[in-house]
């Protein structure tokens, strides 16, 4: 007998993106050029984080019909954002066929408590995490993928590069550690023991970790793969670029060759002007996306 | 003698077939350049996206050398891999490498949802191999020259024609060794 949505196979089909970059698209064209030029898959939205930032209001599920324009015109994973907590966007999403769905800080919490139960769903989910804490807890109410939250929408890497470099600081600390001092960190970080001390038997995380929240350059998505993420998502940093296209092909290329510091000079050049971006500092605390959710 | 099997490294799930050649008795290493190519027996296409694997494989001059390696060494294309292996692709005008005398459906089972595992018999392999099927394709038809090693279904899911060994499923994703194990051997065999 078949079996459908179990850990291995919703795990594995973030294995599979391992090496690759996710792309924020809003419409069919723009999942098209994230197709050519090597995306792994795409995220289907109705407004890139910097966008949402600019527009300021609540931030909800993308319309149905954006969801269903990106699947019809790509074959690599379509995934799709839910608010943090609204079952219904998930069950929705779900619905719908997304490959993924992401429970995430960009869009406005529509639950400041809890996350979704995402066990009791078929269709694998990937959250945002700071450090190991958040990580655990999400993985403890089934996630099967991971990213760190950096700061959406900046295009500030600095966020991100704090939220990797904590999460493996502290598996690393786990993995010297005894179950015994294992228990007390897990109180310490909010953390369930029993997934802390999976990852002590494991050696690593159970589930990948790839950088979010602030990739706007390719040598910026080198940087998040030599700090240990498995992968990467971009998101206002594409289609906000001169050539997009262009733009695309050399984030893809520096994600897989990332130490090949040549290919990244010279894939890096002439891509135009990248993202102004925000110094996280001048933020207000209302507009930090990453306290969202935790 | 040890045997030394490459695993193209553009992107998927490397680590866990390096992990399992390793495990099997092979020396394994990434390959990302052409020269990685150069002192190998064999090499593994792993799972992960064919369309972003064929455009790096494009772009720095692998697609030719993995050819021309594939025309003297075995090839062992698992989901992503199979696609680049196959003859004939469904919806696709040309194959990929055409290495492999077979026609094949990407994402043949549906979307993410539908993934699913199931309980295989792989001829030469295993009576019970848990085939991890992740938005994979299945086998139409197989060529002359080709033994269909498992099938789901009433769909072919394994086969191997000469050097070449294929399958849908993820054997990396396992601890089950006993397709990895089959591949070794079959390199240990070609030298």
């Amino acid at each position: 007998m078949a079996q459908k949505g179990t850990d291995t196979v919703k795990r594995g089909m973030a294995e599979m993106q391992k090496g690759g970059v996710i792309m924020d698209v809003v419409n069919a064209e723009q999942a098209k050029i994230a197709e050519e030029a090597g995306a792994t898959a795409v995220m289907a939205l109705e407004r890139v984080p910097s966008d949402i930032r600019k527009a300021g209001g609540v931030a909800r599920m993308a319309d149905p019909t954006i969801v269903e324009q990106v699947q019809n015109a790509v074959t690599i994973p379509v995934m799709a954002k839910a608010r943090i907590g609204h079952i219904v966007e998930a069950r929705v999403l779900e619905s719908m066929k997304v490959d993924y769905i992401d429970e995430s800080e960009v869009l406005t919490p529509a639950d400041d408590v809890y996350h979704i139960d995402k066990k009791t769903f078929t269709v694998p989910f990937v959250c945002g995490c700071r450090d190991l804490g958040e990580a655990a807890r999400r993985i403890g109410e089934g996630a099967a993928m991971l990213r760190t939250k950096g700061e959406p929408g900046t295009g500030n890497i600095v966020e991100a590069v704090r939220h990797m470099r904590l999460v493996n600081s502290q598996v690393r600390k786990v993995l010297s550690m005894s179950p015994d001092e294992i228990m007390v960190f897990a109180k310490e970080l909010g953390a369930p023991y029993e997934i802390l001390l999976q990852i002590k038997e494991a050696g690593r995380l159970p589930v990948v970790n790839f950088a979010a929240g602030g990739v706007a350059t390719p040598a910026d998505a080198a940087l998040m793969m030599e700090l240990g993420a498995d992968g990467v998502f971009v998101g206002s940093g594409i289609f906000k670029s001169e050539n997009p296209a262009k733009f695309a092909r050399a984030i893809v290329e520096a994600t897989t060759y990332y130490q090949d510091y040549e290919r990244i000079a010279e894939l890096s050049k002439g891509l135009g002007h990248p993202m102004k971006g925000i110094d996280i500092g001048t933020l207000l605390p209302a507009d930090r996306m990453q306290d969202r959710g935790k | 003698m040890t045997v030394k099997i490459g695993v193209l490294a553009l992107q998927g799930a490397v680590s866990e077939h390096v992990k399992s050649l390793r495990a099997s008795g092979a020396d394994a290493a990434e390959v990302k350049h052409t020269d990685d190519l150069e002192d190998l027996d064999g090499l593994v296409l792993p799972g992960g996206e064919s369309t972003t694997m064929r455009r790096l494989m494009d772009k720095y001059e692998l697609f030719d050398a993995i050819k021309s390696f594939a025309e003297r060494k075995p090839v062992f294309g698992t989901c992503a891999g199979l696609i680049l292996m196959a003859q004939k692709i469904e919806g696709r005008t040309g194959p990929h490498l055409g290495i492999l005398d077979i026609d094949v459906k990407r994402n043949a089972y549906g979307r993410q949802v539908d993934s699913f595992e199931a309980d295989l018999t792989i001829k030469h392999v295993s009576d019970h191999y848990d085939g991890v099927f992740i938005r994979a394709p299945y086998i139409k038809s197989v060529g002359p020259e080709v033994e269909i090693l498992s099938t789901y279904e009433d769909h072919i899911v394994a086969c191997r024609q000469g050097r070449f060994l294929t399958c849908a499923f993820h054997p990396e994703l396992t601890d089950d060794l006993s397709l990895h194990r089959y591949f070794v051997h079959l390199v240990e065999e070609s030298i």
